[in-house]
């Protein structure tokens, strides 16, 4: 039985501004981040890189860099344990030990640019990288596959020999193609028959990185007794011990990993990269050994959310209903099985409601690196594809788009494409309060010469998770509260969840300090993503609150000579229910348990199977100069349900950096990929995210349709508002030029070509 | 360092006020320098190239990237880094905006925007919105879509 609670709205502490408790030293450079980690007796560790996207190794010579002075250890694929072919959850995506370990370090055959074949330690950084270069490696190269049609072909070359792919539940054999899924409800053909109204368009999308700024690192101890310490940036310690452990083949209780301060990660930093060797290089060296990726190799060996390659069906009736659609969508999966077509099917029709659908979706294998979870996996992707093709079926029956997506919105009791029943959600709410704000309302005023503008809006879904999520308190003297948690701070968490704990205790937000536990200090928590992390640890953190009230009311029992049951708490004051006007606070309580049983502790932990759907919708008013094909966002607002709002300033943030990251993804990011498997744009230079300079101030509509299923209403935020920027901007330059865009990124050249 | 290494580079620099004298390996970064040499890893590494920003500091009241600066160049400069910000009577009020207007989600590229802002600040007062994105469009945040990031600056701005 899922618990549900009702909406509150006397909050005290939940919607309030407090500053992040761990704020002050990352503004004065005292925060430790994974990078800036030292021991006693640190060593470097580097990787030697294959220069080839699809090759096998014929020899590795690695004897020059293993007698150059300063060298510790070398390690190759010869020194990897084994690990077994073995699925496990990692919460946002699957992880295969085996694979997962050929991608950290190439077996005898390299699968992407970049792909490790070697790793040194040295007494430091610049020898270790000069030992990389006397490292000698014969390659026999074979023929790169760059995109899902080359995959698919007879004549394809084979990444994985052994791979074995799943067609619809058949195996299949000496293939790219690792699986192949479908759902499908209703009589979509006899739906497609009937409609009045049909379009039918490809899309095509190239892989984008997440872009953190901060690049992967690991530190590894592993010592006399075979214990593994880690430092590291990841997005969960304990998910990043359950792979770490697999890969070495040691017990998970044999590694310790401790999250430092993570520069970003949006998914990109639930794999892990170094861990695994650093603590083989340190097992070889006896040292400490530390490792942090050069750019080039974040770009080229980590990251990328999968390329896509699209094909939407829409069908609707005389009214403007929508009745019918498919969808066929092919994934790059990079070299290792993984695509997110499983959440891709789970979002392409999500706003909307529809009788009668399919989906067809293709995991599928590229020379390029592994995949990896970014911001809303796979929604994106098809939000671009299935948002265009909306809007392009409203312009041919002439309809209005906001009223399309309003006639037709999902809502509790629609089903989705992968046949799950929406709850409580907030779609007609976000539209409705789209139909209300600012931006809509406002003209998007005359272009000055030379440019033309444009309008659009998309709508957006990421089904967010709950999963499992522990929490420790213990009480101070001073009434102050010690929060240990499980979950990595990527952008604030800590601080809402000290929220959580002071609206429960009736204390301030600063009367809480948070701190995000190592996996010795804290019980398991899953990943820092799904946008789970406020919504589960937060109510964690709620539950530990509420038992520490329990603990307390026992000593008050004990001051005042009562039973437990007549002790009441509210607002921070415990009193008496037999004599109201006994009363004491949570503070001066908190100076006496010295006589009243001494220290009192709390834990609480959840594992929540649902989460509370997220929905949203953009407006973007874009400026084309028509010389240059530039496009210049004007205007930009993000409208979520977000449940409630903890901290409104960094849910306010996660919708203008998701929507930011959307941006990007639009109009310039992408792997611009070469013949032969090489990534011609792998520094932050030529990749060309969006700076300051591009963008506009990006308006926030925060709709608040508190979550039944958080005890304060939180629902998930941080991916959906990836989701509808890159659709908006499309519908927005077909409404400034007058011709579609279907592939992305929609840089200048594409609109010049288009303006042909 | 290196047991192969050239020799070292005699340098003697003022940093956040302070004199140190150091041996400098001939190739190694002023990012390098302040992070291995001196400790001081407020200053970030995001790229190595250039491209970021996380690594800006100020040589003389001039904003750099301290990876494309050699360590052996700063001899008889001064260079100033995110932890001379704060003094013991408080942080700058740059960084007093920026935890205000949360303009930080995971701070990675914070220290090299503040040190940018300041860069700023120092000689502009009173930056238009549009001067204060063309000058920070050499910092890249990853996180914030930088709105706050702009609004913070405005906040600290006279």
């Amino acid at each position: 039985m899922v618990a549900t609670f009702e909406p509150k709205t006397d909050y005290k502490v939940v919607g309030t501004r407090p500053i992040r408790h761990d704020g002050y030293d990352k503004v004065t450079g005292r925060a430790i981040y994974g990078g800036d980690m030292k021991l006693p007796g640190l060593i470097w560790g580097v990787c030697v890189r294959s220069p080839h996207a699809h090759a096998n190794i014929k020899s590795i010579d690695t004897s020059a860099a293993a007698a150059m002075d300063g060298v510790f250890a070398v390690l190759t694929g010869a020194d990897m344990p084994k690990a077994e072919s073995k699925l496990v959850d990692l919460g946002e995506g699957n992880i295969n030990f085996k694979w997962a370990s050929n991608k950290l370090m190439a077996d005898n055959k390299v699968l992407y640019k970049g792909h490790p074949v070697a790793a040194i330690a040295a007494v430091d950084r610049y020898t270790a990288e000069e030992a990389a270069r006397l490292v000698k490696v014969e390659y026999e190269v074979l023929k790169s596959i760059t995109n899902v049609v080359d995959a698919l072909k007879p004549d394809a070359p084979i990444l994985l020999p052994d791979l074995v792919g799943d067609d619809l539940g058949e195996d299949v054999t000496n293939t790219n193609m690792a699986a192949h899924v479908r759902h499908e409800f209703g009589d979509v053909e006899g739906a497609f028959a009937a409609a009045a109204h049909t379009i039918e368009r490809e899309y095509n999308m190239q892989m984008v990185h997440q872009g953190y700024i901060e690049p992967h690192n690991a530190t590894a101890t592993w010592d006399e007794e075979d214990r593994i310490k880690i430092w590291t940036s990841t997005q969960g310690a304990f998910p990043a011990r359950t792979q770490i452990a697999g890969i070495l083949q040691v017990n998970v209780s044999q590694v310790k990993v401790t999250p430092l301060e993570i520069g970003g990660g949006f998914g990109g930093k639930i794999p892990v990269y170094f861990e695994p060797l650093a603590a083989l290089l340190s097992k070889k060296s006896g040292r400490p050994v530390k490792m942090v990726m050069e750019r080039t190799a974040v770009f080229e060996t980590t990251g990328p959310t999968p390329g896509a390659r699209m094909i939407i069906k829409l069908g609707a009736d005389v009214d403007g209903k929508l009745t019918a659609a498919t969808a066929d969508i092919w994934f790059e999966a990079g070299a290792n099985p993984g695509a997110f077509i499983g959440p891709a099917a789970m979002c392409v029709y999500a706003p909307y409601e529809i009788a009668n659908t399919r989906i067809d979706g293709w995991d599928i294998l590229v020379n390029k690196p592994k995949v990896a979870p970014y911001r809303a996996p796979g929604s994106p992707q098809v939000a671009f594809a299935m948002e265009s093709a909306v809007d392009e079926l409203c312009e041919e029956a002439g309809w209005d788009s906001l009223k399309f997506r309003i006639d037709n919105a999902s809502k509790a009791g629609t089903r989705r494409g992968d046949g799950v029943l929406f709850s409580k959600i907030g779609m007609e709410e976000v539209l409705e309060a789209t139909k209300e704000s600012a931006h809509w309302n406002a003209p998007l005023g005359d272009a000055p010469a030379g440019k033309k503008r444009g309008r659009g809006i998309a709508n957006g879904y990421w089904f967010n998770i709950g999963l499992k999520s522990s929490a420790n308190l213990a009480l101070n003297s001073d009434g102050t509260v010690q929060l240990t948690e499980g979950s990595t701070d990527i952008g604030g968490s800590r601080t809402s969840m000290a929220m959580h704990v002071a609206e429960v205790l009736g204390i301030g937000a600063h009367d809480v300090r948070p701190t995000v536990g190592d996996t010795e200090s804290v019980g398991y928590t899953d990943v820092t993503g799904g946008s789970r992390t406020t919504y589960a640890t937060g109510y964690a953190c709620w539950i530990a609150a509420n038992n520490l009230v329990e603990v307390l009311k026992d000593r008050v029992a004990v001051l005042w000579d009562i039973n437990k049951d007549d002790v009441d708490f509210k607002d921070g004051v415990f009193s008496s229910k037999a004599e109201a006007q006994k009363t004491i606070g949570f503070k001066e309580l908190a100076g006496k348990l010295g006589d009243l049983g001494g220290p009192a502790n709390s834990t609480g932990s959840v594992d929540l199977e649902s989460a509370g759907d997220g929905f949203g919708l953009h407006i973007a008013d874009v400026e084309i100069d028509v010389e240059t094909g530039k496009t210049d966002i004007i205007r930009y607002t993000a409208i979520q349900d977000v449940g409630t709002a903890i901290h409104p300033s960094y849910v306010e943030g996660q919708l203008q950096g998701g929507a930011v990251q959307g941006i990007g993804w639009a109009l310039n990011e992408e792997y611009f990929m070469t013949d032969d498997g090489t990534m011609a744009n792998s520094s932050f230079l030529d990749y060309r995210m969006p700076t300051s300079l591009d963008l506009p101030l990006i308006e926030t509509v925060l709709v608040e349709v508190p979550n039944p299923l958080h005890p304060y209403g939180v629902r998930g935020v941080g991916e959906t508002p990836i989701c509808p920027p890159i659709p908006a901007i499309a519908n927005a330059i077909k409404d400034a030029i007058g011709t579609r865009l279907y592939n992305t990124p929609m840089n200048a050249g594409s609109i010049l070509e288009a303006l042909k | 360092m290196t047991t192969k290494s050239p020799g070292k580079i005699h340098v003697t620099t003022t940093i956040n006020g302070q004199e140190h004298e150091l041996l400098v390996p001939p190739y190694m970064s002023l990012l390098d320098t302040l992070r291995e040499l001196i400790g001081l890893t407020g200053t970030k590494e995001g790229c190595l190239d250039g491209n970021c920003g996380a690594c800006t500091v100020s040589v003389d009241g001039r904003i750099v990237d301290s990876c494309l600066v050699l360590g052996a160049e700063v001899n008889g400069k001064n260079v100033d880094t995110v932890e001379g910000m704060a003094t013991a009577e408080g942080l700058h009020p740059l960084q007093q905006a920026f935890l205000e207007e949360a303009a930080l989600q995971c701070g990675i590229c914070t220290p090299g925007f503040l040190v940018a802002a300041k860069g700023l600040l120092d000689n502009e007062p009173s930056p238009t919105e549009g001067r204060i994105r063309h000058w920070l469009a050499g910092n890249l945040c990853r996180c914030t879509g930088y709105d706050k990031i702009v609004r913070a600056v405005q906040k600290a701005s006279s």
